[in-house]
This record gives structure tokens, sequence and C-alpha cells, in this order.
């Protein structure tokens, strides 16, 4: 864990109510699957945020506007510095895929798979991606995984984009070994039932601190009680109560 | 050169910052970024007879200049704070620690008190009283001046460490509930602990947090908690810890001249995680600007 400052090289909208943000700083403490703890000026808390893309000292974080604070984000321009805590959470592991690993990325979920599919892909995986939206503006990266040669199925709720449903009703259309998941807590349920192998999930909760000292996060799990902000957010679908 | 000591109930500290409890775990994951024993002391996590999960979750809202937790006193209880947590605490802190104790009957207060006893490391005990007790109507232990004498007169009586009680501030009458405290041998009153808060969702028409309530915290609590200490101060002898909205080093002069011996930092820890060494590197600077020399000079210089 580090608190340290980075500065905004670029922060554009990328699809509805979404914008992407590139941070220029230390990113040494950076792991794939892990998340940083945002101080936005005016706001008492945090804002966690998934890192989505690390490359030598640029990180690359992608934001839904929801409310106050990622409305302030989506305003903030070129060379602002945050005060930004890195290396929370335990991150994705990547030598549990086997040969076919399935990513599932749900809206806000999506961005953690990116930097996954990089990492799994250049492990020479046969990396395949399903990414779920309500509406065909809301979908992003879709490109950027194909880039990655990763096989790219897009499901939006409303059939306005790719296949029409939930990322499950997409499911017949992959073979896979493992898989890897994040997103709203309805979709990871589904993708829980759905799925006939085992797999990663990663979660959500409010958070007080980010790194393990207010218990703010807590949730069970069949191996006892854990954080998911220093435990998590991952856990694995075996320890996984519903 | 300017003095940071203070003293409270005769021992030592090297400057008054002391993490509160429920914002520093075991102190552990903040020494993986900081030097923990920079610190004056610091309160471990609230401690209770069993393990507790807590209450549900959500359980922290955010609001303005603050926070509500609902966290419920999440810990493993005494047994595993003892065989676990203290080892670790050990391995990375070596100056007396506070134990923070909470309980839902006098007699958990007095088993969990008794078990920490033997530990050596914990310099004094801090009584949480704003648990509700469970044979009282679930009402809190801190609202009543009988209920919180009683916790600290069977407290004493099982320690030969200072017991500082750490009261709750959602009292009409604080002052009777620290004059109950002292008179029952109370060796420190510790104030303020969080005020009963509520934060409502506009999109979901629902309070944020689960548990619908939860304790408010942060530098809206501030001025409550001065006035508080400033009139806790006027009425007892005994020496005070002040803490409630500390985020600088000119709030815990501030705190220091309400009447505070030594000072509590909680929320702020968890905002910015290197908040304490921060303040304690900028208190010569802002005694220097204010005149001061030792820090233990001001304690109740507002008075
Ligand atoms: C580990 C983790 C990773 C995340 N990664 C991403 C990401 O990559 N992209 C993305 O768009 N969003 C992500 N989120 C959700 C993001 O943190 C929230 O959308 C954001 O905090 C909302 O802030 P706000 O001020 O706009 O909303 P408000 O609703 O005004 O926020 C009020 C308070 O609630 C908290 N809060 C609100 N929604 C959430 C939520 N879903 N999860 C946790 N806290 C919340 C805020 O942090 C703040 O303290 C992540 C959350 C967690 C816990
Ligand atoms: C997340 C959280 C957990 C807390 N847990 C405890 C606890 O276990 N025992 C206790 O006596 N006080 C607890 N408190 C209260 C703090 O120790 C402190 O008294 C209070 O938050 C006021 O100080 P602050 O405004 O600096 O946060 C908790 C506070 C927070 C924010
Ligand atoms: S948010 Fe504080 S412990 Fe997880």
């Amino acid at each position: 864990m580090k608190d340290l400052i980075f500065k905004i090289l670029t922060n554009k909208q990328i699809a509805k109510n979404t914008y992407e943000m590139v941070l220029m700083g230390d990113c040494t403490d950076i792991k794939c699957g892990q998340f940083v703890n945002i101080k936005l000026d005016g706001f008492y808390l945090r804002r966690p945020i998934s890192v989505c893309c690390v490359e030598g000292n640029e990180l690359t974080l992608i934001y839904k506007v929801v409310g106050g604070g990622t409305e302030a984000m989506a305003k903030m321009e070129r060379d602002t510095e945050l005060l930004v805590l890195t290396g929370l959470g335990n991150g994705y592991d990547t030598g549990l895929s086997g040969e076919k690993p399935l990513l599932i990325g749900g809206g806000a979920g999506v961005p953690p798979m990116y930097q996954l599919a990089r990492e799994l892909t250049k492990e020479g995986k046969s990396v395949s991606v399903i990414l779920g939206f309500n509406s065909k503006d809301e979908v992003f990266y879709e490109e950027e995984f194909k880039k990655l040669g990763a096989n790219v199925i897009v499901a939006t709720a409303d059939g306005s984009y790719g296949v029409k449903g939930f990322v499950t009703d997409a499911f017949n259309m992959v073979d896979y070994t493992y898989f890897y998941t994040c997103g709203p807590e309805p979709m990871l349920k589904a993708v829980y039932n759905n799925t006939a192998t085992s797999g990663q999930f990663s979660f959500e909760e409010r958070m007080g601190c980010g790194f393990g000292a207010c218990m703010g996060c807590s949730c069970k799990t069949k191996y006892g009680n854990k954080r998911i902000c220093k435990d998590g957010p991952v856990l694995q679908k075996e320890e996984i109560i519903w | 050169m300017v003095s940071l000591k203070t003293e409270l109930c005769g021992i030592e500290l090297d400057n008054p910052l002391i993490p509160a409890s429920g914002t520093f775990g075991f102190g552990y994951e903040f020494n993986e970024i900081y030097d923990i024993n920079c610190l004056g002391s610091f309160s471990f996590k609230g401690t209770t007879l069993n393990p507790r999960f807590g209450n549900p979750t959500p359980r922290i809202a955010e609001c303005e200049r603050g926070m509500i937790n609902s966290v419920g006193l999440q810990n493993p209880g005494v047994d595993k704070v003892i065989s676990e947590e203290l080892p670790k605490l050990k391995k990375c802190f070596h100056k007396p620690v506070m134990a923070n104790v909470s309980g839902f009957s006098i007699e958990e207060y007095v088993e969990t008190v008794k078990k920490l006893d033997k530990e050596d490391i914990i310099g004094w005990f801090e009584i949480n009283i704003s648990c509700p007790n469970v044979h009282g109507g679930g009402m809190s232990f801190g609202v009543s001046p009988e209920n919180a004498g009683a916790v600290t007169k069977a407290v004493k009586a099982v320690t030969s460490k200072p017991v500082i009680i750490k009261l709750s501030p959602n009292v009409t009458d604080i002052v009777a509930i620290a004059k109950a405290c002292e008179e029952n041998g109370a060796d420190g009153i510790s104030l303020i602990n969080t005020l009963l808060g509520m934060k409502i969702d506009l999109k979901r028409r629902r309070p944020v947090v689960a548990n619908k309530m939860g304790g408010f915290s942060g530098p809206a609590i501030k001025p409550v908690a001065v006035r508080m200490v400033y009139q806790v101060y006027e009425a007892v002898s005994i020496p005070i810890v002040g803490g409630g909205g500390v985020s600088t080093a000119e709030d815990v002069i501030e705190m220091m001249l309400a009447g505070a011996s030594a000072v509590e930092i909680g929320a702020a820890n968890l905002v910015d995680p290197m908040a304490c060494p921060k303040i304690i590197e900028d208190l010569p600077r802002v005694m220097e600007k204010y005149g001061i020399k030792n820090l233990k000079d001001i304690i109740g210089g507002a008075h």
C-alpha cells in the first residue's frame, strides 16, 4: 500500500456516463484485480476504483458517473493532481486459469477484466471475454479486448447490440476451463449459478478505509469473515456464501 | 526546541496522539506504511468476550465532513485477540497500548478485562460504555450515571492497570456521567464516542446503512467534542483523553486547551492513513506559531 500523487494525462468520455482516466505516477505497487482509493476535494471518503490497465508509470481507470464524486472526477482537467492510495486488495490469481479462461464483465465491472485479459493473453492463454451492458450506448472497450487477440462477445440487455440478453445468455457460445468475473451483484449470482467450472469473483462494498482497518466492508465466507478491501475484492467461487 | 511529551494516568507519552479504537485495527495494517512507534499510543479494536461479526452491510455512509459507521463491534473475541492479534501487534509496536473493551453486560466487561489484564503490552483499559446493556432493555450503559458507575466499579475491581471510561455523547448530561465514573474509581475519562446519526439515499429512499442508524464521526462533530471535553474538565480531576473530529495539529491543540491530556484520532486515519504522522510532524510548527513550548503546559488552558 502506498499513498501517492498521480497526475491526470487524459480524462475523456468513452460511452454513456462512462469515462476513461489515464494517470501518471509510481505504479510499482499495482497488481491486476486490485483497486485504488482516490481522495477528491470536498468529499470526506475516498472513491474506490478498479485497476483497468497498468503499463510503466501509466494507470488507466474507467469509471461510471453515479453520484457527486464520480461527477466531480468527470470534470477534472489534464495535469490535475490526485492523491491515490495504491496496491489495495488481493487481486486475481492468473495461475488457476487453465488454457481457456473466460472473463465475464458487466458494466462498471468490465474495467478490471482488461488488465486481466492483457496478462492472460501475454501468458499465451486462449482468452474469451463476455461483456454485458444495458444497451448499445453503454458499450466500451470491445475493440481494446479484440486487439489483445481475445474472443470477444458483447451482450446487451435490450438487444440493441450483440447478443440480446445477459452475460449468461452467451455462455453456450464459449468453451472455457476457468472463469473470472466482476459486475453488479445480481450478475455475479447468475454467473455463480450458471458456470460449470471454478472461478474468481470480484466484489464491491461500501468502504470506510479500503485497507483493512475499519471493518466497514466485511462479508461472511465459508472460510470465515473476510474484508472485501483487504482479503478481497477477489473471492474464490468455493468460498462464497450468497 | 518544543516538547510534545504528555502523561496519561502515570504513563508518559512521547506525544499526545492516540489513534482511536475501531479506526486502527490492531496497528499492523498501518505499520505497512509508517513506523507506528511514532505514536503516543493507540487504542485497539473494541474487543468483546465472544467473537462478533457485527452488523449487516452496507455499514458505511459518507456525510458532509464526516461518516457514519455501523460496524457493530466486529472482532474475533478476546481469546483470539490474545492468541492471534496481540502477538502481531507486539511485533510492530513497542509502547504501552490501550485496550478498548466493550460488553453487553457487566459480567462480560469483567471477564474480558480479566483475560486481557495479564498482557504486559497493555498500558490502559479504555472501557467503551456506548454498548447496549442486554439486561437493561437494550439501553446503553453510557446513558445513566448509575450504570456507568457500576461498570467502572466492577472493572476496577479486577485490574490494577489504569481504567479509562469512554463516554457516549448521546446523553443529556455528560458531566453527571463523568462524575459517576470518577466517584467509582475511574482513572481517566475518554470522550467522545460517535454521535448517533442517519443518512438517507434519495434514489432508494432508504437509509444508506443496513442498520439504518450508525455512529457519526469526523470533523463535523468536533465542536460537540470540544464542548464536552471542556465541561468534563471543569467537573472532574482525573485526566481526559479528548477526541472527535480531530484531523490537524491545530485540532490537537484545541482539544488540549479544552482539557485533554491526550488526543484520539479516529476517522481521519481512514481517509488519510498518514494522518497521525503528518500531525506529529506538523505540531512543532503550530506550537511555535501559538507560542507553546511544552504541550503539557496547555492542558485545560482555555479555562
Ligand atoms: C473495489 C471496488 C472497485 C470499484 N471499481 C470501479 C470501477 O472500476 N469503475 C466504476 O465505475 N466504479 C467502480 N466501483 C464503484 C465506485 O467506487 C462507486 O461508483 C463510486 O464510489 C461512487 O462515488 P460517487 O460519489 O459518484 O457516488 P455516491 O453514491 O454519491 O457516493 C456516496 C458514497 O457511497 C460510496 N459508493 C457509492 N456506490 C458505491 C459502490 N458501487 N461501491 C462502493 N462504494 C460506493 C462512495 O464511495 C461514497 O463513499 C468500485 C467499487 C469498489 C468497492
Ligand atoms: C469505523 C469505526 C469503528 C469504531 N469502532 C469503535 C470501537 O470498537 N470502540 C470504540 O470505543 N469506539 C469506536 N469508534 C469510535 C472512535 O474510536 C472515535 O471515538 C469516534 O469515531 C470519534 O472520533 P473521530 O471523529 O476522530 O472519528 C469507531 C469509529 C469508527 C469510525
Ligand atoms: S473498508 Fe475498512 S476494512 Fe475494508
